[in-house]
């Protein structure tokens, strides 16, 4: 359940770029996630949502964008998407991979909302 | 509505604490493990053993994360290294900040050698660097063959992979060669040691490993 804390920290960062005056809401914070990033989204989601609440951020929809595990294969010289649980080259089935993306995790943006009856 | 670039790492915080941490125990020579297993694998009885092999050859301190408990802090005070406990009260892996406190509790100048166990967790610990040089996994034989494949990050993040419990291998339903083999697949840089904590196979072996990275480069 490090889930819980990978949300506070997502929370953390969000809030210190949000502008300083009062009435703004979140409405949505896009998350870069990598296949091997040891999070499971649905568990993520669910603690966004809990921790957020009574924060700017309550409400805020949280738009997982999935990175796949992608790898070099020094056997046959492809890049490809590799399944995490086989580990191997998704063209030639080799075993010496070079991983070139699938650890990410990062908050990219945040779409905000000035609320009405401010300024 | 307006959108707000952010691109910042989720875990950057953790991630400047753990540098802070690793350049702490740079400045004073130490060499740094972090030893991760699922719960049971054998973390603490494999410390026992390690704490036992080294006594008298390198100066060892200990830090050691528990959900609940002083249980294993309990076993390794008999060894008379300075140890640090740290329960985490439900939290499923420790983080750089957490280790940063505990290092204030030692007296860095007397230590050669830092062993981190971590919490019993194949997923959490994997992604919270806390400083250390490197990870050591630790994977039992009566967990199967296959955890490789089901916790990659975790292998493919560690540098030394421990299969211990090799003395119940006639019992159980684990080739270790099938087990290495999808080890190495994760991860070919891995070093491996076989041990068993009940008979003491392997020990020396991991032990002298342990004692040649720590002194590597020092006199």
């Amino acid at each position: 359940m490090h889930e819980l804390s990978i949300a506070q920290s997502i929370v953390d960062i969000v809030l210190q770029h949000l502008p300083k005056e009062e009435g703004v809401t979140v409405r949505s914070v896009r998350l870069r996630l990598g296949a091997m990033a040891g999070v499971v989204p649905d568990s993520l989601e669910f603690c966004f949502g809990a921790i957020t609440e009574g924060t700017p951020l309550e409400g805020a929809l949280l738009e997982i964008e999935h990175v796949p595990l992608r790898a070099h294969c020094n056997d046959c010289g492809r890049d490809t998407d590799i399944e995490p649980t086989l580990f191997v080259c998704s063209a030639c089935g080799g075993t010496s991979l070079t991983v070139l993306s699938g650890r990410e995790m990062q908050v990219r943006d945040i779409e905000v909302e000035e609320n009405e009856g401010v300024r | 509505m307006s959108v707000i670039t952010i691109e910042r790492k989720v875990l950057e915080k953790n991630d400047e604490l753990a540098r802070q941490n690793r350049s702490l125990l740079d400045r004073h020579g130490i060499f740094a493990i972090n030893v991760v297993s699922s719960p049971g694998a054998g973390k603490t009885s494999l410390l026992e053993r390690t704490l036992e092999h080294l006594a008298g050859r390198l100066a060892v301190a200990v830090i050691e994360g528990d959900v609940q408990t002083d249980f294993d802090a309990q076993r390794i005070a008999k060894y008379n290294v300075p140890a640090v406990q740290i329960v985490t009260a439900g939290g499923c892996h420790l983080e750089a900040n957490l280790v940063h406190d505990a290092l204030g509790n030692f007296d860095l100048s007397k230590i050669r050698l830092l062993i981190i166990e971590n919490v019993g967790n194949l997923v959490c610990p994997s992604n919270y660097d806390l400083g250390e040089a490197m990870k050591v996994v630790v994977a039992s034989t009566t967990e199967g063959d296959d955890k490789p494949l089901k916790y990659p990050a975790m292998f493919r993040n560690s540098s030394v992979l421990i299969i211990n419990k090799i003395d119940l291998l006639p019992y159980v339903n684990c080739s270790i060669e099938t087990l290495r083999a999808n080890a190495l697949r994760i991860n070919p840089s891995l070093i491996v040691y076989e041990t068993s904590c009940t008979t003491g196979a392997g020990i020396p072996a991991w032990c002298d490993w342990l004692v040649e990275r720590t002194t590597a480069g020092k006199t």
